[in-house]
């Protein structure tokens, strides 16, 4: 069984489509590339799985563990197990950072108990394997952070709240060579059966690191082609417009 | 339950007889009829005791409060009718409010607050609170041997009345506004805290320790004294909402710190929402000395208030601190004043309201720099956060200096809360309510902090509880 699966998924924003007719599957343990030239609807499609009110779907479905997830709120899909890893997240003014994710780890895991100390114990060390400094869970949330820290405090969200699905939104940009290669690794550390990822960029570095099991090229709201690791080499040499000309070609053929 | 109280008071009275400011009013209640007159302010005297010169002023005052008209400017006071008004009561278990009395909604949040019964009748107006009169008394023994005064005004003024006559209404006087001479006319209850040269009281004065059968009042009026060199943290109101069947509650607070004394006066109030609150506080500050004000303002139907500062001597600075939540049918018109009177003084205004419900925040703002007055800085921040589209804000900042040489800065914010900011926090599994709550918490945040720890806890608390009515 598909852990996501996404089907003849229509979207739009203000009236305007943005995605119109995405399929994808997600099986457990795969991790995805999701491609794509700017506008494309890379951030629509990972804002609209993970249930953004702003966004109408129009048509199609989403189940995440074959439950029917398009009805639920955001904090519902988020305690089944996704996760978004924003672009760009959002600084909140004088909320503490891990006041703030102890507050999301009690609602992703509400049987275990588990002490503020405790708490701190496992942030600590989960945010040392991101080479983040304790003092850094006591700033406020986002607020003053470089781009890079605010990247690596995402992933930090992440490995606290061990997802099943998670969707990196061009978690690599911003990042500096070193934070990549530590944010990678990190990531690395969650595969297996039970972490699976969808991973949207613009770049072939962080999936050199990351081995996706599929490559796809999103085009105007749609899939418009997948492959293995061969077709983000093939865009990293020829750019999108070969890659896209070939697809619209090969759809000219089927009809 | 009564009598059981009334027996532990009389105890407390015997042993603690010589420092309870109630002692006698066990057979002693009254009530005076609605409305104002000469004849009610010299009742009001007579029953207090007072020296002369406190009914002269009185009786002043209320010419004053007479002759002025009401503020044109500001909430709509209309609703207040001076005639229904009583305005003095002393309080005794037969005349309280009647538990049935207290709204239903006011005793659901001292449930939820997880208030002890005599805690939750107290702030109902309902019964007395006899734990924290014991603590009141070890606290005051403490403060004895360092000379510091920690009495109600009305004691203050029996017992210390050269101190208090040299003091009171200098700061405020009677003829300021209209609420003023109200307050001065009938005022009753309120503190009176002196602090001796050179002492500084480590721990928070709280009035909620002092505040007894006297009850909060409608009109109290504080006076805290600190001396050259001294320090005192005064902390009055709390955060559980407080009933009153009486419309309007009018207080003064004048405070006098000396050359490099510091004073910290934190006030949260939290009204029930049928009260008109109009307060009047000023502090003046001489040389190098410093005043905070910390006031928070949740409930009340209206709320006028405008701490304010006058830095008279050189060096002195102010820090006013506010945070205003205006509900639904609430408007609160709070804010700060600061005038700049010597050189090389400073002063940094914090203002924070939220508006949720149909409520409306106004912040009200003075800052002036008087000529001739060198190297003035002032700071001035006023942030609002709106939660929905028919919630208000507005400001209304005043800035006035004649004086070249002085750093200005002010700046306002109004801030909505985005659905992307709540898309954000959701998408971490809470819910919108509790994203909602962080948020505002977070945005109170720098208020909260300056706050004593219990104080803090408490008020994070009643936001959460406010916050859970917001969404639909």
């Amino acid at each position: 069984m598909d852990l996501l699966s996404v089907k003849d998924l229509h979207a739009q924003i203000d009236g305007k489509n943005i995605l119109n007719g995405i399929d994808l599957s997600v099986k457990k343990g795969e991790v995805h590339a999701i491609m794509g030239p700017n506008g494309s609807g890379k951030s629509t499609l990972s804002n609209v799985i993970m249930g953004h009110p702003k966004f109408v779907v129009t048509k199609g479905s989403i189940s995440f563990e074959g439950k029917d997830v398009l009805e639920l709120s955001p904090d519902k899909r988020s305690r089944l197990g996704l996760f978004l890893s924003f672009q760009y997240p959002f600084e909140v003014q004088g909320l503490g950072f891990s006041k703030f994710l102890f507050s999301a780890y009690k609602a992703r895991f509400p049987n275990k108990k588990i002490s503020v100390l405790d708490f701190q114990k496992l942030l600590k060390s989960k945010a040392e394997a991101l080479h983040m400094t304790p003092e850094f869970t006591k700033r406020e949330l986002n607020v003053g952070f470089s781009g890079g820290e605010k990247k690596r405090a995402e992933i930090l969200q992440l490995m606290m709240l061990e997802p099943k699905l998670a969707i990196l939104d061009e978690t690599d940009s911003g990042l500096d060579i070193d934070s990549l290669k530590l944010v990678a690794e990190s990531v690395n550390r969650l595969r297996g059966p039970d972490f699976s990822a969808i991973v949207i960029t613009h770049y072939k570095r962080i999936l050199n690191y990351l081995k996706p099991d599929v490559v796809h090229v999103l085009s105007e709201g749609r899939i418009v082609a997948s492959g293995d690791m061969s077709l983000a080499d093939e865009l990293e040499a020829n750019g999108y417009k070969t890659v896209l000309q070939k697809s619209a070609m090969g759809r000219g053929a089927e009809k | 339950m009564a009598k059981d109280l009334s027996k532990e008071r009389q105890l407390a009275s015997l042993d603690y007889s010589r420092y309870d400011f109630k002692t006698g009013t066990e057979s002693y209640e009254v009530i005076l009829n609605k409305g104002l007159s000469e004849r009610t302010v010299k009742e009001i005297s007579a029953i207090k005791n007072e020296p002369q010169w406190m009914l002269e002023y009185r009786l002043k005052a209320l010419k004053a409060f007479e002759a002025k008209p009401m503020p044109q400017w500001g909430a709509d006071l209309n609703g207040i009718k001076f005639n229904d008004i009583v305005y003095y009561m002393r309080a005794s278990e037969a005349n309280r409010e009647k538990w049935e009395d207290v709204p239903e909604y006011i005793k659901n949040t001292f449930d939820r607050l997880g208030l002890p019964d005599a805690e939750k009748k107290f702030l109902g107006g309902v019964g007395a609170q006899y734990d924290s009169e014991i603590v009141y008394h070890s606290i005051r023994k403490d403060l004895e041997k360092l000379g510091v005064l920690f009495l109600s005004m009305d004691q203050g003024l029996l017992e210390y009345p050269e101190i208090v006559k040299a003091h009171f209404g200098k700061t405020i006087p009677y003829s300021d506004n209209k609420f003023a001479a109200l307050n001065s006319a009938v005022w009753s209850g309120g503190s009176f805290v002196f602090v001796p040269k050179g002492v500084k009281v480590e721990i928070p004065l709280q009035a909620y320790f002092r505040i007894n059968a006297e009850n909060m009042g409608q009109f109290e009026r504080t006076l805290i004294v600190a001396e050259p060199e001294s320090q005192i943290h005064y902390v009055e109101g709390c955060t559980a909402p407080k009933y009153s069947s009486q419309a309007l509650h009018s207080a003064v607070v004048e405070v006098v710190a000396k050359d490099s004394a510091h004073v910290r006066y934190t006030t949260i109030q939290n009204w029930s929402n049928n009260i008109y609150n109009l307060v009047t506080k000023r502090a003046v500050a001489h040389k190098n000395a410093t005043v905070e004000w910390v006031d928070g303002n949740l409930g009340s139907k209206v709320t006028m208030k405008y701490p304010a500062v006058f830095l008279l001597g050189e060096g002195s600075k102010a820090e006013i601190l506010s945070v205003a939540l205006a509900a639904k049918g609430q408007h609160q018109d709070a804010g700060a004043k600061v005038v700049h009177l010597a050189s090389n003084t400073t002063s940094r205004i914090t203002s924070k309201s939220i508006s949720k419900d149909g409520g409306r925040a106004s912040y009200r703002g003075l800052v002036r720099v008087a000529k001739g007055m060198k190297n003035v800085k002032s700071n001035v921040v006023c942030d609002a956060l709106l939660l929905d589209d028919y919630s208000r804000s507005d400001t209304y900042p005043t800035i006035e200096i004649n004086e070249p040489t002085a750093t200005i800065a002010h700046e306002a914010k109004v801030g909505k809360i985005g659905e992307d900011q709540i898309f954000y926090l959701t998408s971490r599994g809470l819910t919108e309510t509790e994203a909602l709550t962080l948020i505002v918490l977070g945005f109170i945040q720098p208020f909260t902090k300056s706050l004593p720890m219990e104080y803090a806890v408490e008020l994070n608390r009643l936001i959460e509880m406010e916050m859970e009515g917001t969404i639909g």
